[in-house]
């Protein structure tokens, strides 16, 4: 046993025991643990195995930091990979298992690989499995996933819920400890509106371990405070993880990951957008280590780690410890170390002086000035500490080694911005310069590590930031401060050539030693982008925050350059690894993508309609009645009764844009390639609208419903980017214009009555009005009334049958249709769905979205003649151009399959010659194809080079998805008869 | 990313749509649709563009108030510099 609980020390609550399990086995410890505080006070100290070599692995850190501890939380779905255990919060029940070992921690079969070490040396994925290409799929992966794994998801649907939420505020403070908490009350008590986020579930930060009683109730006090005042919102366990341009952050709340499983109704965790005006960043520092060999042993530890488990969990980490330092901060370790009764062995300090206040320290234990640990001992467990002075070397017994090398301000958020750190000598760390973004780094997080200094510069730069946003502010009074040191020199490992360091560990998460920097640096891979993917360091979930700055010590070293001419690699989003759950939050399952039914939906679903998604549309596709085996049955019933009687569908979908002023006609003469001003009052003309390049960008029906009022029909998937063009066309390009548009899409329900009988049955339908050639013509649109209810009537057909279509106000859509089919009902009606409609359409060789798909141009689908060219409208210009006219472009055309047993698909080639199928006897492909009930045969619409001029010509059919070879007819279009009455998509 | 639209004050990106480079007005003609230089006028407005390392004007849409926006934004630190509505006036 190594570890222990100090009877006495920390902000644990004593009188709250919790058990726990790891690996099967039960422990227990005390809220305010964390899953590694309380493993430490029970003497466990094995904890991992690392990722390629599978050497054993303790505690290094306490916090996001850590690199070894990474565990499997929880069981079944609510099973969690690759946790730390540093930061996961005891609760009772709390089930953990170790990662990466096989069978056991303890007794790890592929600890073998560390004999491999030279197969899997930096660079061994892009270099050692290169060669055969087959070998790589079948043997490397598999071999290299089953050594080298992390933690392994549940595979099951998640059970918990997740959220987001926005908030907004002037200051935002990320980061409660010292600095963080002084900022934030100097802004609370102006009246700004402060949030305040706190990675950890208590505030304080390094006070929660540095400070003694009088400070905790200080930090107790300030905490109340400031949840209590109405203009701050305190986030605890919120971790903001990501930075954005203009002051937008994107935080995760960690709501409920402290209980096994979370409450009713309440969610796991919670997804923050904050958007804050200015930010201080309060986000401390993260310490280095002293790189040295044996360094990844379990019981070597980083020195500031050491002190929060003594000091904040009364968790001790061992008995007889060795502390190596190059700061200050590593001797208040020693004596945190000393105070809570562990035998301090001897402090190894590169500088001959002892730190102002350390006196004591150094009268109670053995300082070694310049000394250096040159290796370590012990199998699972560090039980001696080699040391070198002078030129004496010597064994230590130890079983803790604290190390503590510099720190490294925490200013991945401003990374995120893009904003490159400088190397600062003075604290041997990478920092920002000045605040940048609206974000000021203040305290240890902008490189000042004394307290008075830190918590000075962190008023005095809120005091700034407050006046900037017209708060007046004063600052708070500081209580007494111990008086602690805080100097440091910069001590990193400097290998030669010769003694490369092949067990000096730096990230221990990826196994990546000194040696491999050194390997990068001989194969040229020296600017720290490259070393950093030539070496996977920093790559894992502690993102290399003990290791990063370490290894680009070691190329700048080997390099002979300084440090600030190294750079640093830039820090991205996330900060810390986040839930997929609470990225996707709320939108899951069935609340994806939001559904859009339309006014006729429950008609249609009451007619057991099979609906299809448009979009985000739910548009009925067919309608099965009893008896009928499978879609096509149905879709060949609904096509012929309507051809032979009549149908009624939903067209609903449409947008439907009323333009209208006295400019209206000449604005959409400039939208439309056609000219929408000559229709007449009380008639529908076909538009074509294309993109400013002469592509096709839409088209569909266009009414005029008096001299300065015009009704758009826009395709349904088209409907947000037309608008926004129209839009476009009227506020940027022609402002000049008088007219207003107005998206009236989603008032109007609108069904399509097709067939011989739909006349018959309009005119049962409605009150007093007689359909017939002359009251209704194709292409009119007339106001009449149902039951006194006022509906709009088109004569627009899109079957090629004599058709109607049928506007009224959406509340009324599924009543009227329930209606129509009453009245149908003596005709013979039937519903259709999306599916007869697009065979119909096929049949009549109507362009849609499969060839209006932004390839294609009027000329190309025969439509050329529409145009009107006799005005400038978007896309007149360049429509024109000599490449788009040309003749052997693919342009639509019609196929039939020479043998009717054979069926036309979308997306099949038509080959123009026998032999190979290659590209240079390619001709085009089919677009759109359907059976028609009505030919007896299969048809399709495809796109076929110079294609009207090869009508009559055999093609063959190839489709190398499916396997099918045939030949077919280009033939002219329409495929049947075309009736009045004009096209509406 | 904040955009501060002219009529709504300051809003979040996802309710805006970009469309591109907004430093170029469409070309004005009189008659001759199909001579070369109404072609090389319109070829120009249509695909050659500025791309600049810097201030640099562009069309966005704001959809909650169907407003067609010029943003001068600077392309190296995503500052804005001028938000103001497309077609000028106090009329969306
Ligand atoms: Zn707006």
């Amino acid at each position: 046993m190594t570890g222990f609980r100090h009877p006495s020390k920390g902000l644990i609550d004593r009188d709250k025991p919790l058990s726990f399990t790891f690996d099967g086995k039960s422990y227990s410890g005390f809220a305010g643990d964390t899953l590694a505080s309380a493993l430490i006070a029970s003497g466990v100290r094995l904890v991992g195995r690392s990722f390629k070599y599978h050497r054993p692995r303790g505690f290094l850190g306490a916090g996001h930091d850590e690199p070894n501890g990474l565990v499997e939380l929880r069981e079944g779905a609510r099973r969690e990979p690759n946790v730390k255990a540093t930061v996961a919060e005891l609760h009772d029940g709390l089930i953990a298992r170790s990662q990466n070992r096989w069978p056991s921690l303890d007794f790890d079969l592929l600890a073998v690989n560390g004999l491999l070490k030279p197969v899997f040396a930096a660079g061994f994925y892009y270099k050692t499995f290169m060669w055969p290409a087959s070998f790589w799929e079948k043997l490397y992966e598999p071999m290299i996933r089953r050594a080298a794994g992390m933690g392994a998801a549940s595979g099951l649907p998640d059970p918990d819920a997740y959220e987001q939420a926005s908030a907004h505020c002037d200051l935002l403070v990320v980061g409660a400890g010292p600095a963080g908490l002084t900022a934030a009350l100097t802004a609370a008590r102006s009246g700004a509106r402060v949030i305040l986020a706190e990675d950890d579930f208590r505030l304080g930060g390094r006070w929660l371990a540095d400070g003694g009683e009088e400070l905790q109730a200080l930090v107790a006090g300030w905490a109340n405070e400031l949840t209590a005042l109405p203009n701050v919102t305190v986030l605890s366990r919120t971790t903001v993880a990501a930075a954005f341009d203009h002051g937008t952050f994107l935080a995760i709340e960690r709501v409920a990951d402290h209980h096994a499983v979370p409450g009713p109704h309440q969610v796991r965790q919670r997804r923050w957008t904050l958007t804050a005006r200015r930010v201080l960043l309060a986000t401390g520092a993260g310490e280095r280590s002293v790189l040295c060999p044996g360094n990844d042993r379990p019981g070597v530890m980083l020195a500031s780690a050491v002190r929060s488990y003594v000091n904040r969990f009364g968790a001790v980490p061992g008995r007889k410890a060795v502390v190596h330092t190059a700061t200050d901060d590593g001797w208040q370790t020693a004596e945190s170390l000393l105070a809570a009764g562990v035998e301090l062995v001897a402090v190894l300090d590169p500088r001959n002086e002892v730190p102002a206040g350390m006196e004591g320290v150094a009268r109670r234990t053995r300082v070694i000035s310049g000394g250096a640990v040159i290796g370590t001992r012990g199998g699972k467990s560090l039980s001696a500490v080699g040391i070198r002075h002078g030129r004496a070397s010597e064994w230590l017994d130890a079983d803790l080694l604290c190390l503590s090398g510099g720190f490294n301000p925490a200013i991945q958020l401003m990374g995120h911005l893009g904003r490159r750190p400088v190397w600062s000598e003075a604290i041997a760390g990478f920092v920002m310069p000045e605040p940048a973004g609206g974000i000021r780094p203040i305290g240890a997080a902008a490189g000042i590590y004394g307290l008075r200094e830190g918590l000075e510069q962190a008023i005095a730069g809120t005091l700034v930031d407050l006046a900037d946003l017209g708060f007046a502010a004063q600052a708070p009074a500081l209580p007494g401060l111990p008086d602690t040191p805080s100097g440091l020199v910069p001590l990193f490992w400097k290998p030669t050539l010769e003694d490369s360091g092949a067990k000096v560990f730096i990230d221990p998460q990826n196994d990546v030693c000194a040696s491999d920097v050194v390997l990068a640096h001989r194969e040229g891979y020296r600017s720290v982008e490259h070393l950093k993917r030539f070496t996977t360091l920093g790559m894992a979930t502690d993102q290399g925050r003990t290791a990063n700055v370490d290894a680009i010590a070691i190329m700048a070293h080997l390099e002979g350059r300084p440090m600030a001419e190294s750079g640093v690699t830039l820090a991205r989003p996330p900060v810390v690894p986040i839930a997929l759950g609470a990225v996707a939050g709320a939108r899951a399952g069935g609340h994806f993508r939001p559904v859009r039914k339309v006014p006729l939906h429950p008609w249609a679903e009451g007619l057991g309609a099979v609906f299809t998604d448009v979009g985000q549309w739910k548009r009925p596709q067919y309608f099965p009645r009893a008896g009928e085996s499978d879609w096509q049955v149905t879709v060949n019933r609904e096509v012929t009764t309507v051809r032979k009687a009549v149908g009624l569908t939903d067209v609903s979908t449409l947008g439907k844009f009323v333009v209208e002023g006295p400019d209206a006609g000449a604005y959409l003469d400039r939208v439309f390639a056609t000219r929408p001003s000559a229709i007449a009052v009380g008639s529908c003309g076909y538009g074509l609208m294309l993109r400013e390049d002469g592509f096709l960008k839409d088209d569909g029906m266009i009414a005029r419903l008096t001299e300065q009022s015009f009704l758009v029909f826009v395709s349904t998937v088209h409907v947000a980017d037309v608008w926004r063009h129209m839009q476009f066309c009227r506020q940027v390009l022609w402002p000049e214009l008088d007219l207003s548009l107005a998206d009236q899409s989603e008032r109007w329900a609108q069904m399509a009555l097709a067939g011989p009988k739909a006349e018959a049955v309009l005119t049962a339908l409605l009150d007093e009005f007689t359909v017939d050639a002359h009251s209704l013509p194709p292409q009119a649109v007339r106001e009449a009334t149902v039951g006194g209810v006022p509906v709009r009537l088109f004569g627009l057909s899109f079957s090629g049958e004599r058709a109607f279509e049928i506007a009224v106000a959406a509340r009324h859509g599924a009543a009227l249709a329930a209606r129509l089919m009453d009245v149908g009902a003596a005709h013979g009606i039937t519903a259709y769905g999306t599916e007869a409609m697009a065979v119909m359409r096929i049949e009549m060789g109507y362009a849609v979205g499969s060839e209006i798909n932004g390839q294609t141009t009027a000329h190309d689908l025969g439509m050329a003649g529409l145009m009107d060219l006799g005005k400038d409208h978007v896309g007149r210009v360049l429509s024109q151009r000599d490449e788009l006219m040309r003749a052997d472009r693919p342009r639509l055309v019609g196929l039939i399959p020479v043998d009717p047993a054979n069926r036309l698909r979308g997306g099949a080639h038509v080959l123009g010659r026998d032999g190979p199928a290659t590209v240079d006897a390619d001709l085009g492909w089919i677009t759109s194809a359907a059976w028609s009930p009505t030919l007896g045969t299969s048809i399709a619409l495809a796109m076929v080079k110079g294609g009207p001029d090869r009508l009559g010509d055999t093609v063959r059919i190839w489709d190398g998805m499916r396997g099918t070879d045939f030949p077919a007819r280009i033939v002219s279009l329409p495929f049947i008869g075309r009736a009045e009455g004009g096209k509406d998509a | 990313m904040r955009i501060t639209c002219p009529t709504c004050g300051s809003r979040d990106l996802h309710e805006f749509h970009v469309l591109g480079e907004a430093e170029q007005a469409r070309p004005r003609l009189s008659g001759d649709f199909d001579s070369a230089a109404a072609r090389a006028a319109f070829t120009d407005y249509v695909y050659a563009r500025r791309n600049p390392a810097g201030p640099h004007d562009e069309y966005w849409y704001h959809g909650p108030c169907d407003t067609w926006l010029v943003v001068r934004r600077d392309t190296r630190s995503h500052e804005v510099h001028d938000v103001r509505a497309a077609r000028g006036g106090d009329r969306p």
